[in-house]
């Protein structure tokens, strides 16, 4: 058994340690926000927080993570569904297909908490996540707009 | 229970609305389940299309698939327009392809693909709503004891106008169910339009943004197993055999099944497990006929066609041969466009449950009915044992149009009776057996008279058809008509300019690799040929490029207007910045006209693509931010396969087996893109594909103005930009 604290709540979970976080919060967990797109750290699609810093959890294995690190999905990034860069998201209508936004999403975030006023040079370097429906433009326009309102009070 | 053979016949392929068909429809009619289809779904159906609840709900029934494109919201505006109800209330449900058997059809096409999904069903979907409305104000008439034409309908409430006295639309829905259908409806005009033409949001964005959507790879189901598989990869291909004890104990392995000839499956309590095993599995292919087959011996078949005598004319005007015999000058160039894959970011799955009783399956797909035509032959039982329930997709792109994977989801369930199994392909599984984009290549030769004026235009394409492959009822004589998309005489797909010789010809070279239809089509390549190859000749022949398209354009109006709008907007004719070049692109395609101004520049051989203006002319654009949407994405997606795309092949087999060697842009790479969308009126042209045609020439044409090099094969990748 290993301990994880994912979203705020302490779990216990039965598997084999090199089983990739990605497939124990989806199958084992049930958190299926977080999708698999290729595997290989590669697509950003099962992006998720590991103590505040986005991962591609596809490529980690689980027990390389301690039950002292906070893991955070997209399913716990809000309560509502409202963090500012969701609401964003929601104004600007971003996803198309939507499959790779929840993991855009999680790598905005880290980006936005490392740096609350990116240039867009700062999202050229930070946002690598493959989206084939093509919504970079407007995911631009969520990064400022969701900056903005941060830097407002997160209003 | 009916029971009703399946047969296919020519009749029965749905090849889109014109002559030319790039029916993108892989829809196969299923026969109709009797003579007396049964009638509504539920007693509060007013019509096939509205459902609407006491609490004043109104759900809208979509029988086209939401794959991203946002044809969910645009069908379901067209409905609520003549509907008159409040958008607000406005929720929305797929019907199963089951239903539609069993009702002979009612809700259409569920095929989603060729730009069609809004066109091609825009009038009956907007009667729908209208015939409800009418039934609504019958029964609130009735109610209130007055004359029908006394109320008028606005946002889900019907008031008697003279009175002031008005019901609410759920209040009278009970009523408004148990009428008769009006005989006739008219619908409104255009200009009355309140909804249609509206940029309203999205119906579906918030789930996509909490995690709360759904997708197939999401779907759980009690007591459901993972299933991971791998067909040969070497196409044409079967399997042999497989070593199953090798990885019988390995954790969570429930089954290692034989699928069919081509494929195994490892069946597991996880998928990760399931992979897992698969990975493990000692597996011995028959490589078949194709093992042979390379990247090299496909350009030779394809070069062979070039110049080979046995070709179908697509486009034929004047005497070409006389025309270019007799021009001052003569330019001739060479062009090649590569496999593409689909590369959807949520890879092919199905789940399915069979017993001896009755098989469903859940699943991502641009076409439900030829998604339930697969189950029906896959599980063994009449089709009205069979269903699909149809959940959104995580991108489709022309993909989801084919029922490979869900056949073989059935075909693993069907070994595992009662026991719900859902299928996922790895993505090295979803790479290696796309249903890739045609590879073809052409030879251009134009003629020039001592004006610069083109006076003979001789286009020959060799290469791969789509239809031959998969679905050869659709041929022409033998001949595959979607191969001259944007080259045609009239139609959809016609060709932009005017000239006056003109032979366009295709010479069929299929190689041993599956095509299937990828967002675009063949507008793909054939804007790149004709758009790059017209810049040349404006180039030989001493013309701005978009003063020597004006003049072959003046037949051409709309397309006309796109291709001025841009050069208008991007300031074609000013000076760009120091060190940026423009380029333009223009064609006709999906019945839409698009036009893109592309800016770059070139430096130490980098390239960046600064700012692409792209104008698009759809006739009625029913949401303008959604097709902004899509014009935006065309060019990630245009502008990729450009950039990175291209599938090799070696052994039999595709080389790229991941998103690190199928590259994909990311947002670094992406242009600003200033979309105008200018609907003239008057007809419905589609948005989700023709934009992606003018994205790669326009570039290309831009990087010949900033390096003088001429760009005629891709990716780019291979490309040295250093050297002129």
């Amino acid at each position: 058994m290993q301990e994880l604290n994912i979203n705020g709540s302490s779990v216990a979970v039965d598997v084999d340690p090199a089983t990739p976080l990605l497939w124990v919060i989806r199958e084992q967990l049930g958190l299926t926000g977080s999708k698999y797109g290729c595997g290989i750290g590669v697509c950003g699609a099962c992006t998720v927080h590991v103590d505040g810093r986005a991962v591609r959890a596809c490529s980690l294995p689980v027990a390389a993570v301690t039950a002292g690190q906070a893991i955070v999905t997209i399913e716990g990034l809000s309560t509502n569904g409202d963090h500012p860069v969701q609401r964003a998201w929601d104004d600007l209508d971003v996803p198309q297909c939507g499959y790779c936004q929840p993991g855009m999403i999680m790598s905005v975030v880290a980006l936005l908490a490392d740096n609350p006023t990116p240039s867009d040079a700062d999202i050229d370097a930070a946002v690598t996540n493959i989206c084939r429906c093509g919504t970079f433009n407007r995911v631009r326009r969520g990064i400022h707009l969701a900056a903005e309102r941060l830097r407002d009070g997160g209003a | 229970m009916e029971r009703v053979p399946l047969t296919l016949s020519r009749r029965d392929f749905v090849i889109g609305t014109t002559a030319a068909g790039v029916g993108l429809s892989l829809g196969l009619y299923l026969p109709s389940a009797s003579a007396t289809p049964e009638m509504a779904d539920d007693t509060r159906e007013l019509n096939a299309w509205v459902v609407i609840e006491p609490d004043d709900t109104v759900i809208i029934r979509i029988a086209r698939s939401e794959m991203g494109q946002g044809t969910l919201t645009g069908l379901a505006q067209l409905v609520a327009e003549e509907l008159e109800c409040d958008w607000s209330k406005v929720t929305t449900e797929y019907p199963t392809p089951g239903r539609n058997r069993i009702r002979d059809r009612v809700w259409g096409s569920f095929s989603t693909g060729g730009s069609r999904g809004i066109r091609s069903s825009q009038q009956y979907v907007r009667e729908g709503g209208a015939l409800a409305r009418m039934l609504l104000v019958g029964a609130a008439a009735d109610r209130l004891g007055v004359a029908e034409a006394e109320c008028r309908a606005a946002d889900s409430v019907v008031t008697h106008v003279p009175s002031g006295r008005s019901l609410r639309y759920g209040e009278v829905a009970g009523d408004a169910a148990k009428r008769a259908p009006p005989d006739s409806v008219t619908l409104k005009d255009p200009r009355d339009w309140k909804l249609i033409g509206r940029p309203v949001k999205r119906l579906d964005t918030h789930a996509k943004v909490t995690g709360e959507q759904v997708y197939g790879t999401d779907l759980t189901l009690p007591g459901m197993l993972n299933a991971s598989i791998r067909a040969c990869p070497v196409f044409g291909g079967t399997l042999k055999s497989f070593d199953e004890a090798r990885v019988r104990d390995m954790p969570g392995v429930r089954a290692v099944v034989r699928v069919d000839d081509t494929a195994v499956a490892v069946v597991a309590d996880t998928w990760w497990q399931a992979d897992t095993a698969l990975r493990a599995l000692p597996v011995v292919w028959d490589q078949g006929p194709n093992s042979a087959v390379s990247s090299a011996s496909i350009a030779a078949l394809l070069r062979e066609g070039l110049d080979a005598h046995d070709a179908f004319v697509g486009n034929r005007a004047g005497d070409v041969d006389a025309a270019l015999a007799g021009a001052a000058k003569r330019v001739e160039a060479e062009y090649a466009y590569p496999f593409q894959h689909h590369a959807t970011m949520e890879p092919m799955n199905a789940t399915a449950r069979w017993t001896h009783e009755r098989c469903d399956v859940w699943c991502p797909t641009q076409n439900g009915e030829a998604a339930l035509q697969a189950v029906v032959e896959a599980a063994g039982l009449p089709a009205g044992q069979c269903d699909v329930h149809k959940i959104d997709l995580g991108g489709g792109f022309g993909r989801r149009g084919f029922s490979d994977y869900v056949t073989q989801a059935v075909k693993i369930a069907r070994q595992l009776p009662g026991t719900p199994v859902k299928l996922i392909w790895s993505r090295e599984e979803d790479m290696r057996h796309g249903a890739y984009h045609p590879i073809t290549r052409a030879r251009l030769t134009g003629g020039l008279d001592a004006d610069g004026r083109l006076v003979g235009l001789r286009i020959r394409l060799s290469g791969q058809s789509i239809l031959a492959a998969v679905m050869p009822g659709a041929l022409k004589d033998g001949a595959d008509m979607v191969t001259f998309q944007g080259m045609l005489p009239d139609g959809d797909h016609a060709i932009s300019y005017s000239v006056p010789n003109l032979l366009i010809d295709h010479a069929m070279r299929n190689p041993p690799v599956p095509p299937g239809f990828w967002r675009g089509v063949n507008i793909n390549q054939n804007a790149i040929y004709l758009e790059c190859f017209v810049d040349e000749l404006a180039h030989a022949a001493g013309t701005d490029p978009l003063a020597f398209r004006r003049a072959l354009m003046v037949g051409h109006p709309r397309s006309l207007g796109v291709l001025n709008a841009v050069a208008e907007r991007a300031g074609w004719g000013t000076p760009a910045a120091a060190g940026v070049f423009r380029g333009l692109a223009v064609c006709k395609t999906f019945g839409s006209h698009v036009a893109a101004c592309a800016e770059v520049s070139v430096r130490d051989g980098r390239l960046k693509i600064h700012r692409i203006v792209a104008a698009t002319d759809c006739g009625y654009a029913v949401n303008p931010q959604q097709i902004e949407a899509q014009v935006e994405g065309s060019f990630v997606f245009g502008l990729s396969a450009m950039l990175y795309g291209g599938c090799t092949v070696a052994g039999g087999a595709v080389e790229q087996h991941n998103f690190d060697t199928y590259r994909s842009m990311t947002i670094a790479e992406m242009p600003q893109v200033e979309a105008i969308v200018m609907p003239s009126g008057g007809f419905w042209g589609g948005v989700g594909e023709p934009t992606i045609a003018v994205a790669a020439p326009a570039v290309l044409n831009a990087i010949f103005a900033a390096t003088g090099r001429r760009i005629r094969e891709l990716p780019l990748r291979d490309t040295d930009l250093r050297v002129a």
